[in-house]
């Protein structure tokens, strides 16, 4: 038996595609990243090594940072929206009738593409003959505004259908780990006397505490990797004023040929990345000890 | 009172529901208007008749080509991510080897991965091979970015496979090919549909990496296919929606079919890691 499991050669053949597809085309590519960073680079000819420059160009980079700024900014609304999410979860796991298809109803804009998101909401924002200015036009709002061409609003209008796209996924998540505490425990609550009020606060919300650090850590990360939408509804503007990092690199490096300062934006996306996942779970991870003590 | 509360609650969550759903009607409506319709009365207003030739008008694009190759771009991708995927998962969870811990890791890890940071190395690496406008970097991309969410669906069924069944197996002298081919992936069909499933969305609506590898038309998938053909219509509402529709139309339809498979990959997909 053990002999046959630890053969080296199967181990290998059963793990070696997956492992080389993984370090192939992920890793080296990630390293390969902060190495193209070090070059001045167009894409098609010769690579010339200038060292550190790019990086230099980075941190110096207004256009840049803003777009790390909208990352945070989405990334926090993200955060927030959770609030919501978790309060429409406790309604729909507190017995309500037809539950189940109303979650399954929440999470269709989930399946749908973002490239088509982002063209069915340009249509919803459209300024004179969108759904939403329609809208606003015969409730008596003479001139409502051109959501995605106003540089001070375009951030918050790109953020609605993101906020419409996820809220089917984590409902489903808060919802399933609603239903997984014992209905005993609810019921000996309720027998004491605890309002629906108390027994969401003191019995439910403690009790799916960790589902919930997992989904800050999702939407956070989750938020700043966004591209697809935003790149088909405003390709970053007006004006770089809805730009984030994965767009900025994107349009450094296969619009402006600049492959070599796109690289190294594309590294310091990964290290941004990593440290806030590091920094949000290691909160979140004190915290459940603190409560454990 | 109590009554009071809970048929407000259930309003609220109805409403939600229309939320979800009112902007994909208000789409279907206007594809099928022309636009005389579209710029003249509410956007509310029911089409006077339906306007089929705007459906014609888009599927008169490449957007036949497109749907083709979104089905076997995706279909292929989804065999190799599922079979590469059971096979590492197999090899992690059930031999015995010194380095698992630390390649389970590496798996794990790529799931927090931005793919925008390896995306300009790929796009250089396929360029050197000459896999640049070539389907296959498309295919190879979505299985390795899609290797490590399918291996942590996978792993927690793994985890719980009775060890005695294989034991069983290779006293009878059954090789470890035999044990996976056919006693392993038969017990795990349950999880691997799921898995199927969920990839076969993710690359169905994937954008990136074909709008940055792929430039002929006739290698294009829909999302990046309509994107181009929604850039010539700009102002031709009908044929926008037409596409939009057809673009989406297949997700509903599996969604009608396997809806609590969806569900459950979804949810897996997110938490077990």
């Amino acid at each position: 038996m053990n002999k046959v499991m630890s053969n080296i050669w199967m181990i290998t053949l059963y793990i070696l595609p997956a492992l080389l597809l993984l370090l192939v085309l992920i890793y080296i590519p990630l390293g390969l990243s902060a190495y193209y960073g070090l070059m001045e680079w167009d894409g098609i000819g010769n690579m010339k090594f200038i060292g550190l420059e790019n990086f230099i160009t980075g941190i110096q980079d207004m256009k840049f940072w803003s777009s790390v700024y909208h990352s945070f900014l989405l990334a926090l609304f993200s955060a927030l929206s959770l609030l919501a999410y978790l309060a429409i979860s406790l309604i729909l796991a507190s017995n309500i009738k037809g539950s189940d298809i109303l979650r399954k109803i929440y999470l269709i804009p989930m399946l749908l593409s973002s490239v088509a998101i982002a063209q069915l909401w340009i249509k919803v924002y459209n300024p004179t003959n969108g759904m939403l200015n329609s809208f606003l036009m015969a409730i008596g709002i003479d001139d409502p505004p051109a959501w995605l061409a106003e540089p001070s609003l375009v951030l918050y209008a790109i953020f609605i259908p993101i906020l419409w796209q996820y809220a089917g996924f984590y409902i489903l998540i808060y919802y399933a780990a609603l239903k997984n505490i014992p209905a005993a425990l609810v019921e000996a609550a309720r027998m004491d006397g605890a309002s629906p009020w108390q027994v969401a606060f003191n019995i439910k919300l403690p009790l799916i505490k960790g589902v919930f650090k997992v989904t800050i850590v999702l939407a956070i990360v989750g938020s700043l990797k966004y591209f697809d939408l935003i790149y088909v509804m405003t390709g970053g503007g007006p004006n770089g004023a809805s730009e984030v990092m994965a767009s900025y690199m994107y349009k450094v490096a296969f619009r402006s040929y600049d492959f070599g300062y796109g690289s190294a934006i594309g590294f310091l996306l990964l290290i941004i990345t990593l440290m806030v996942t590091f920094i949000v779970r290691k909160l979140t991870v004190s915290d459940e000890e603190e409560l454990q003590y | 009172m109590q009554r009071v509360g809970y048929v407000v609650l259930y309003v609220i969550l109805i409403i939600i529901a229309i939320v979800q759903i009112f902007p994909l009607f208000w789409l279907f409506l206007f594809s099928l208007k022309d636009n005389q319709q579209i710029f003249a009365k509410s956007p509310f207003s029911l089409p006077d008749h339906p306007h089929w030739e705007n459906y014609l008008k888009a599927w008169q694009g490449n957007i036949g080509t497109y749907f083709f190759n979104s089905i076997w771009i995706s279909t292929v991708a989804v065999v190799l991510t599922v079979l590469f995927a059971s096979m590492a998962t197999f090899a992690i969870t059930r031999m015995k080897w010194k380095l698992s811990k630390l390649v389970l890791g590496l798996f794990m890890v790529g799931l927090m991965i931005p793919l925008h940071s390896a995306l300009i190395p790929l796009f250089k690496l396929y360029l050197s091979v000459d896999l640049i406008d070539n389907p296959i970097s498309v295919v190879l991309s979505y299985t390795a970015f899609h290797l490590p969410v399918t291996m942590m669906i996978l792993l927690g069924f793994y985890y719980t496979l009775p060890k005695e069944i294989e034991e069983a197996a290779i006293m009878d002298g059954c090789s470890v090919n035999l044990l996976f081919a056919r006693i392993i992936l038969p017990m795990t069909t349950s999880v691997l549909s799921t898995t199927v499933i969920i990839n076969m969305i993710y690359n169905w609506n994937e954008f990136v990496f074909v709008n940055t590898f792929i430039s002929s038309d006739q290698y294009k998938t829909l999302t990046v296919g309509i994107q181009n053909f929604i850039g010539q219509y700009q102002t031709d509402w009908g044929p926008i929606g037409a596409t939009l529709i057809i673009s989406i139309v297949p997700i509903p339809i599996l969604y009608i079919f396997f809806s609590n498979k969806i569900v459950e990959g979804m949810s897996a997909s997110a938490i077990k890691g």
